[in-house]
């Protein structure tokens, strides 16, 4: 790592700025660029291995190239993504890359100049505007995603990094700060949709000398991941929201609490914050200004309530985390009892934006109550999983089958899951609904933190409700006593359902109970743990009921309403299933029709997996 | 993260536990950060790891126990060399997690939370890994595999020793 040189005013960044700018520009037009997405989800699929194959065959080769790393570019069905750019050619997207498709891109493309086609996703025009945009998409939050070394600040800073800090330093007062927030109407993208400006205003009237802000990169939410992409894509622009927030509530310390499982985003966060103490842009007098700083990483420990602020609190405090009730809200009593400011990853990664471009362009987009954009996760049974940002009111349909590309083998679309434990599973009839705060939590579900399910006609509501359940009883702090006893009696009676021991009273007792725990419950875990529940009663009660009434799960899934059998026409007596079947539940002779022993049978499913007659069914 | 390779059990005096603590001593929240780094020491909390921290930071045993305890990174027992965290998160479980779990559990012969009698793996069922655009996704040690199916589950632990 070259030594980075200390910043001391306003004239040297922004000369550093032109500099690094002006270095880009060069490059673009004299270095071949090989860029591969080295984000969690491009590592899982293989990205480490395609580094090293292009590495290898450009030394090989003796081909001089720029190769650079980069974190989500928000494709994940079409991971590993490698991306090549010629001198004043287009930046070409190519998709599902293996090692031996790496070394066809360089013989053709980086050699050739040819583009390699069947492995094309897309093109684009560098610089052009549409470059960030694909399809419906408008990337504000993600703009630099993909397109940085998220390791290098000089990457950063030559795409406006830290342009937003110097201005803020500057030329505007922390009250102007805030009203400027206020103006953008900017709320909070953690879950409950909080306006940031607001909320950084009782924070900053609290009285106090000491105060902290803290980034609440926890992200529990299973299916949500932009939070994650944020920081191991882009951790500049929250270290940059924190030194703004920080400056407008008079903050002089703050802390980013990340959950354990991302250890790729703390590396990135811990490469950043020493980057960006070297060059003296956190630390004591940033920019030559009285404003000094101080920020901490925090490792969570694993536990999903530790999402919640007050808990979160607790935990870098050192203790177990439960929350407790509020008020006093942090802002007043927060982290050892001082004013304190606690905010989203996605929140904070807005902020620069919104101060370089003005509130009232960043209030231009959206609807009348929910401004800018939001960042879904698009996750399940949908083709195009992966991250995409777009305005706040497009409808869920544009987002599923646009943006998404419909359901995976085109099968159909049963429901969307929106907003992770604490949010509800939408029906068809629903897609047409807006995506903003208001319109979700009318339809029983809410924004939470972004994450899109989708699930297809074999998904069984009744057990994705059990599923959330097992969650929320396994997360919950045990504080408080509905949450503690009554999401296990819940849990309870959907297990009976989907065993056929239901009854049709034990729907009713569902809804008494879910809603009491709604109203009773001492946090957001418990209050909103039962709305899964009530959200597929609402809209998938037939499919309750035929559990109940009819022992039959009609989406195939819960195993003791199943039963394995092979169908004598199709089976050829190849002998596959017997070798898979761990139970030895299958016998017959070769080249004859095989039976399976219900009494032996787990349900485990490996044999009609390894059926090639599909002579094995479920009924 | 946790390098975990080293299983020595720790005696009263483990001079790294000494530096550790020494590291941390009159700081602010420390019990957390310290419990993390021992246990990236021995694998696991032993108890006598946990007595010298309680004592360290002058904090009753109980509540050094109650902290180890309440977040489900901590483990008291012994780990295997290498951790196996497999999603049941959401996108996975809608993607078929929970069969690839069964194969885990019937390659390896252990119940998810538990370790291999040679200490070589431990099962730890996770809630999301964060790369749920390739569900169903599992993570050994800090490296993540997603597509899974349950086919290629032994290939994948045969590459760790
Ligand atoms: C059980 C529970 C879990 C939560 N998990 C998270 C989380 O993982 N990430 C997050 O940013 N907020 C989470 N929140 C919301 C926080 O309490 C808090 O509202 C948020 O961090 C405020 O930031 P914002 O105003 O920027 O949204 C959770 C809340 C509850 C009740
Ligand atoms: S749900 Fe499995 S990685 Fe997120």
């Amino acid at each position: 790592m070259s030594t980075l040189k200390k910043i001391n005013n306003f004239v040297e960044l922004r000369q550093l700025r032109e500099q690094l700018k002006k270095n880009y520009q060069e490059s673009l037009s004299n270095e071949i660029k090989i860029i591969v997405g080295m984000g969690t989800c491009g590592i899982a699929a293989g990205a480490n291995d395609v580094m090293k194959a292009i590495i290898d065959e450009l030394q090989r080769r003796n081909i001089n190239a720029t190769v650079m790393q980069t974190g989500c570019i928000g494709m994940c069905a079409q991971e590993p993504i490698v991306e090549i750019i010629r001198p004043g050619e287009k930046r070409v997207t190519y998709g599902r890359i293996s090692p031996a498709d790496a070394k066809r891109l360089i013989e053709e493309h980086v050699l050739q100049g040819r583009i390699v086609e069947d492995l094309v996703v897309a093109t684009f025009e560098e610089g052009h505007p549409d470059e960030t945009n694909f399809y419906k998409q408008q990337r504000l939050v993600l703009r630099n995603c993909g397109h940085i070394d998220p390791e290098k600040i000089e990457d950063y800073i030559a795409r406006d990094g830290y342009m937003a800090l110097a201005r803020v330093l500057e030329q505007m007062t922390p009250e102007e700060v805030i009203e400027e927030i206020k103006a953008s109407g900017l709320r909070g993208r953690g879950g409950a949709g909080f306006l940031t400006g607001l909320k950084w205003s009782f924070a900053a009237k609290a009285p106090g000398d000491k105060k902290y802000v803290i980034c609440n990169a926890d992200e529990g939410d299973p299916g949500a991941f932009m939070d994650r992409s944020i920081m191991e894509g882009d951790p500049h622009s929250v270290l940059e929201g924190m030194l703004i927030g920080a400056y407008a509530i008079g903050a002089d310390e703050g802390y980013i609490y990340v959950r354990a499982e991302y250890p790729l985003a703390i590396k990135r966060l811990r490469t950043a914050l020493a980057q960006a103490e070297e060059m003296g842009l956190i630390g004591k007098n940033i920019l030559g200004t009285d404003f000094s700083f101080t920020l901490h990483i925090k490792e969570g420990a694993g536990a999903f309530v530790c999402g919640e602020e007050t808990a979160l609190i607790a935990s870098i405090e050192g203790k177990r985390g439960m929350p407790r009730p509020r008020p006093p809200f942090p802002a007043t009593s927060g982290l050892w009892g001082k004013p304190t400011n606690i905010n989203n990853v996605e929140t904070w990664a807005n902020v620069p934006i919104i101060i370089r471009n003005g509130a009232e362009w960043y209030a231009s987009i959206g609807t009348e109550t929910s401004k800018g954009t939001k960042v879904f996760a698009l996750t399940g049974k949908v083709k195009n999983t992966g991250l995409v940002e777009v305005p706040m009111g497009i409808t869920l349909r544009e987002i599923i089958f646009d943006i998404g590309g419909g359901i995976l083998k085109d099968k159909k679309f049963k429901a969307v899951q929106i907003g992770g434990p604490s949010g509800g599973c939408l029906p068809e009839e629903k897609l047409d609904l807006p995506v903003d705060y208001e319109s979700l939590t009318r339809a029983g579900a809410i924004m939470g933190s972004g994450g899109l399910v989708v699930m297809d006609q074999n998904t069984c509501m009744v057990d994705v409700a059990k599923f959330f359940l097992n969650f929320t009883r396994a997360e919950s702090c045990g504080k408080c006593t509905p949450c503690r006893e009554g999401i296990q009696r819940m849990r309870e009676i959907l297990q009976n359902i989907c065993k056929g021991k239901g009854t049709l009273e034990d729907l009713d007792r569902l809804e008494t109970l879910a809603n009491t725990i709604k109203d009773t419950a001492l946090c957001g875990l418990g209050q909103t743990a039962p709305n899964p529940v009530l959200t597929t009663l609402r809209y998938f009660r037939e499919e309750y009921e035929a559990h109940i009434r009819d022992k039959r799960c009609p989406a195939g899934i819960c195993q003791d309403l199943l039963t394995y059998f092979i169908q004598p026409e199709l089976c050829r007596g190849c002998t596959a299933c017997v070798r898979v079947c761990p139970v030895g539940a299958i016998s017959g002779e070769v080249r004859k029709p095989h039976v399976i022993d219900p009494e032996k049978c787990i349900k485990c499913g490996s044999c009609k997996e390894t059926c090639r007659f599909s002579a094995i069914a479920v009924k | 993260m946790c390098t975990c390779n080293n299983q020595s059990l720790p005696y009263e005096g483990d001079s790294r536990l000494t530096e550790l603590l020494e590291e941390y001593k009159g700081q602010k929240g420390a019990l957390i950060p310290l419990l993390q780094k021992t246990q990236s020491i021995f694998g696991y909390l032993p108890e006598p790891a946990l007595r010298r921290i309680a004592e360290s930071l002058k904090l009753p045993l109980s509540q050094v126990y109650g902290v180890a305890t309440f977040y489900s990174q901590f483990r008291l027992k012994p780990q295997g060399r290498h951790v196996i965290k497999v999603c049941q998160g959401t996108a996975c479980h809608v993607r078929g997690a929970s069969r690839i779990l069964d194969r885990l559990q019937r390659e390896l012969n252990i119940k998810p939370g538990e370790t291999t009698e040679d200490l070589r793996f431990t099962i730890e069922p996770v809630a999301c890994l964060g790369a749920c655009g390739l569900a169903p996704v599992m993570m050994v040690d800090d490296e993540a595999h997603g597509r899974l199916t349950p086919d290629v589950i032994p290939k994948i632990l045969a590459k760790y020793a």
